[in-house]
């Protein structure tokens, strides 16, 4: 058994049981921890295959946000109406047990039985490559081969964002999400706040940048931006701001709307929605790709800011 | 050399299991905080040591926003479970609450 | 050559101060002492496992962001942990 196998057998495992535990938890806050705990297990199973890319958008998103998400929604819950204390039935139990298993099983079987080579784009992928003048892969995928995709999961995120804004009341609808925490200016949390996200703003735009030739992109760019900035909220040294400023609309429709243009533009000069003239092909991808990081962030921190429920005058 | 490289990171990540252990049993919600913490020190030491054994320098990228975004995420550990701490089965608490 | 057995050795005091710091966490008495265990040790054993590696990488910026995770690492080790022993007190955060 050589070292490196085992090494993977001993991740596995513990992936599973930090799995389990986080099943079996009794209380939110054992549970989202176990959570995130999975998530940081899982960019390290992404490394070990080989997946650079998405190891970096598990890190980004699979665990920080993600947890601060689910932590904000348990205290919702804490604060309205009583915890619930009935657990589902055995039977309810057994069923959603029964079913988790088979689609596993299923999908074991189907990485299992797989055709040997399995039927797969990427030599194609990899000989257009030059389409683009890009040294990543998955960017040229994201952004060239699929770009639609990309273009469409953007206005999913948009509309994500509209759903949760019409939680609020109607009378404070346009106001501001309220701060999760209050804090103390001169404590430890403003300090953190103050040094860190500077840091990280910079290695944010690395990673955008970074992903034209190496594993990155502006998805997990935006992540990383978007965590900074909630960091900032989180520690009160900023506001949320109202979600009827104009400013802030502007640049969570920036994103799709340069995509959508774009777009147009190539069914105008070329002859296909998306077509980018080969000339200006990597300029192009840098301008949607800097846009969408803007957009990205944005709407990440207003996302896991919540629903207006201050009204706009404060 | 790569070899030992990667039987290293399988070692810190044995220490990381094992360290899971007290998050797992720690009878206080603060125990539970540390698990970022751990993790996230644990799982950037393997990420190096993976990223030098593989020669896959991107590795130390992963590493780079895993650094950063385990930070935020242990601030949002100790706000969310302070909160848990407090709030309990006292559904009345306001979402007001002091550092 | 050189590089090697300074990469194995720092590689090595960097494990066994990992080891040192969950033996910390596993058996210390209290939420505190636990904390003081984790963060001090793992930091360390981080330290040392970077400076075994820096040799390995290629050209300043690797080195470079090396350096800039350790730290990052550090900051947020020395925050947290003090924001984690302040809920940890027994009366709870200070209001």
């Amino acid at each position: 058994m050589t070292i490196a196998l085992a090494l993977d057998a001993g991740l596995a495992v513990l992936v599973l049981a930090v799995a389990s535990w986080t099943v079996g938890a009794r209380a939110t806050f054992p549970a989202v921890v176990g959570f995130v705990s999975y998530g940081l297990l899982l960019t390290l199973v992404w490394v070990r295959l080989g997946a650079v890319d998405v190891a970096l958008t598990e890190a980004a998103i699979g665990s920080g946000l993600t947890g601060a998400l689910l932590l904000g929604a348990a205290a919702r819950l804490r604060a309205g109406e009583a915890p619930a204390e009935e657990r589902p039935g055995a039977i309810l139990r057994l069923v959603a047990a029964a079913l988790s298993a088979t689609v596993a099983a299923a999908l074991a079987a189907a990485v299992l039985f797989l055709p040997d080579p399995a039927p797969t784009l990427a030599p194609a992928a990899a000989e257009n490559a030059a389409a683009t003048g890009l040294g990543n892969p998955v960017t040229n995928v994201l952004m060239a081969f699929r770009a639609m995709d990309t273009m469409l999961e953007k206005v999913v995120l948009l509309l994500a964002l509209v759903g949760v804004w019409s939680l609020a009341p109607d009378p404070l609808w346009g106001g501001r999400p309220s701060p999760s925490h209050q804090s103390d200016p001169h404590g430890v949390l403003a300090f953190l706040a103050r040094l860190l996200p500077p840091v990280g703003i910079v290695v944010g735009i690395y990673i955008l940048w970074a992903g034209a030739d190496h594993p990155g992109g502006a998805f997990q760019g935006g992540t990383i931006l978007a965590a900074m900035w909630l960091l900032v909220m989180m520690a009160g040294l900023t506001e949320p701001p109202p979600v009827s400023r104009r400013r802030l609309r502007l640049v969570l429709i920036a994103g799709p709307a340069v995509f959508l243009i774009v777009g147009l533009g190539g069914l105008w000069l070329d002859d296909a929605f998306l077509a980018y003239p080969v000339a200006y092909a990597k300029p192009l991808i840098l301008v949607i790709e800097f846009a969408m990081t803007l957009t990205i962030a944005a709407t990440l921190g207003l996302l896991l800011a919540g629903p207006p429920e201050r009204k706009l005058g404060r | 050399m790569a070899d030992y490289l990667v039987a290293s990171s399988g070692f810190v990540l044995a220490m990381v299991a094992l360290g899971l252990v007290r998050v797992v049993r720690g009878p206080v919600a603060a125990d539970r905080m540390m698990a970022a913490q751990l993790l996230g020190t644990g799982g950037i030491a393997a990420l190096l040591l993976l990223a030098a054994a593989t020669e896959v320098p991107a590795v130390v990228d992963v590493a780079l926003a895993l650094a950063l975004l385990d930070a935020f995420a242990s601030v949002a550990f100790v706000l969310g479970g302070s909160q848990a701490q407090a709030g309990g089965p006292d559904a009345t608490e306001s979402h007001e609450h002091g550092a | 050559m050189v590089r090697d057995v300074f990469t194995v050795l720092a590689v090595t005091a960097g494990g066994f101060f990992f080891l040192a710091g969950t033996v910390g966490l596993l058996r210390f008495p209290d939420t505190l002492t636990r904390l003081h265990a984790l963060t001090k040790a793992d930091n360390l054993g981080l330290g040392l496992v970077v400076l075994g590696l820096l040799p390995r990488m290629q050209g300043p910026l690797g080195m470079l962001k090396l350096v800039a995770i350790w730290l990052l690492v550090q900051l947020a080790g020395a925050t947290v942990s003090q924001l984690i022993a302040r809920a940890a007190r027994p009366g709870g955060p200070p209001p």
